[in-house]
């Protein structure tokens, strides 16, 4: 078994995905080898290559990997991919736009957001909003895999000593190019690696009474989260979305404030150890999943919570 | 300029899908069908474009059993100009479909692509991006805003971190996110007008498509369930919990 395994970076550093990814890998069994594509990436490639259980980095550093466009990244890791049993990516917004685009070239279908190894070519996938739990066999010689991160631990970010090889792809499709981003930019931790999530639901009513969880998220070391229906009104940007269609979260505690519980926000927090549900509502369905649910207001709640810890 | 506009029938985002009791497949015989809501997305923002005077035409195609004709008449309710469905009773991947949109572009040469990022059944999120390394098209996926000028696509992206903007050459494939717009409904007058616009029907195999599935679905089940837990009588007993039974903060 030959596993190439899809870095998440950004040029600097090695985006935390990458160690689930690995962990993946390990369960799969067999060499792990890590691709870094980018531009200016080398300090990315060294981080990869310290990556416990990693056997060797693969760098391609080149200007039409700058913004990892799909178009040009796919034709990389289809021009690499050939030679390996299996390729993962994280399940993160930009594995899943490269993934099967790199997958269609090498004419396999891909196997999204796996959650578990069960062997070589047998993994498990959540479909419909994870009301259920697939066990899928791929007959592809390749195996092209999006890896949910909450699923795997990640592996140790030190510990490992990987050869880095330079490599000097340079392809480049020329029908897209980058032409800019708006990063949200916070001091708290990443949604998808927080320990602690609180999220806030249309029950918030506006964007500035996301203020109350900021406080108490400053209190705990906690990120911040929102339910579909808080994006969709234009309380807070779509980066902090929960649910199906947007980030998927496992942190040890998860409060979720004034979210009534749609399958859809479910299915991106029900594997939370420790759920805490705070609304006035006490039919909410969030209560159902809760183990800590608390009918209150949360204009009343939400303070004294801060006012507490 | 034309667009070509994919949509799929899929059980409604309302209902609570459950495995079979023998876990060979999901039990969806009479659960109620909708067209996919990122797909209904993709029509309204193809229809928009068409209003704004860019756009021309709008084909809409589905890739399905017989029944998926509802839901292109639903697009063509919406304002889709005609359809074609490729019937198929199997159940198809994303890369057999994405070889079926392929096909169908060579005949129609659209100038767009604009379809749903993933569908709420298979939750796959594959088959726009597998289009675009089909047809060397390039892709603005999960996209939020979308604008067409001097034969380019500038289309910004919702992604983990925040938005990015890409300019895209065309023809280019869009895969439609949340916020990209609010689907309208459609007028009575439409619907009656949508079952007069022609639909034409082919199959994979007249397009020369090999639809044999790649993956087998082994098992399905129902994920662990949760229980539910206790109700706190306010914050004082919630924060008392937390820290000395759950241990989750301290």
């Amino acid at each position: 078994m030959s596993i190439l395994v899809i870095a998440e970076h950004d040029n600097a550093s090695l985006n935390g995905a990458t160690l689930n990814v690995v962990a993946a890998a390990k369960a799969i069994g067999g060499d792990i080898e890590v691709l870094v594509a980018g531009s200016d990436c080398a300090a990315a490639g060294e981080a990869a290559a310290k990556v416990d259980g990693v056997a060797k980095v693969l760098v391609a550093d080149n200007a039409a990997f700058a913004h990892q466009l799909a178009e040009n990244v796919s034709l990389l890791v289809a021009e690499i991919g050939k030679n390996y049993t299996h390729i993962l990516f994280p399940a993160t917004t930009n594995g899943k736009n490269v993934a099967p685009r790199a997958a269609a070239l090498l004419d396999v279908q891909a196997i999204s957001d796996i959650i578990s190894v069960e062997s070589a070519d047998t993994f498990k996938r959540p479909v419909y909003a994870g009301n259920v739990i697939a066990t899928v066999q791929s007959s592809d010689a390749v195996k092209v895999l999006t890896v949910r991160g909450t699923a795997f631990d990640p592996v140790p970010a030190e510990g490992g000593s990987a050869a880095v090889e330079a490599l000097s792809s340079a392809d480049d499709a020329g029908t897209s190019s980058f032409v800019g981003e708006e990063l949200a930019v916070s001091d708290r931790p990443d949604l998808t690696a927080a320990s602690i999530v609180i999220s806030g639901g249309r029950g918030m009513q506006n964007g500035d009474n996301f203020e109350m969880l900021y406080k108490v998220a400053d209190k705990l070391g906690a990120a911040v989260g929102a339910s579909r229906a808080a994006v969709d009104a234009g309380f807070v940007p779509n980066d902090m979305q929960v649910g199906q269609t947007g980030k998927i979260v496992a942190p040890d505690l998860y409060v979720a404030v004034g979210i009534s519980g749609a399958i859809q926000h479910l299915a991106g927090m029900k594997d939370s150890k420790v759920i805490v549900a705070i609304n006035k509502d006490e039919e909410a369905p969030i209560f159902q999943v809760a183990d800590y649910g608390l009918v209150a207001d949360l204009f009343d709640a939400v303070p004294e919570l801060e006012s507490s810890l | 300029m034309k667009i070509l506009v994919a949509v799929k029938r899929v059980v409604d985002y309302n209902v609570k899908v459950r495995p079979k009791s023998d876990g060979t497949d999901v039990d969806i015989a009479n659960a109620k069908m909708s067209i996919n809501p990122f797909c209904e997305i993709a029509v309204e923002e193809a229809v928009r474009l068409k209003e704004k005077g860019v756009a021309t035409e709008i084909v809409a195609v589905s890739m399905g059993p017989k029944q998926s004709q509802e839901q292109i008449r639903t697009a063509m309710a919406l304002g889709a100009d005609r359809g074609i469905l490729v019937e198929s009773d199997d159940a198809l991947e994303p890369l057999a479909v994405a070889k079926c949109l392929k096909a169908i572009i060579a005949n129609e040469s659209p100038d767009l692509v604009i379809m749903g990022k993933q569908s709420i059944d298979g939750d796959n999120n594959q088959t726009g991006q597998m289009l675009g390394a089909l047809t060397s098209m390039p892709q603005g996926t999960f996209a939020s805003e979308v604008e067409i000028a001097d034969g380019k696509a500038k289309v910004t992206r919702e992604i983990d971190g925040g938005l990015q903007t890409v300019e895209l050459t065309l023809p280019a494939i869009v895969t439609t996110d949340l916020r990209l717009n609010e689907p309208r409904y459609a007028s009575l007058p439409n619907i009656m007008k949508a079952k007069k616009k022609p639909l034409d029907t082919t199959t994979p195999a007249d397009l020369g498509v090999d639809t044999a599935p790649r993956v087998q679905t082994l098992k399905v089940e129902p994920p662990a369930e949760r229980q539910a837990g206790i109700k706190v009588a306010d914050v004082a007993e919630l924060v008392d919990k937390l820290k000395n039974e759950a241990k989750v903060i301290s």
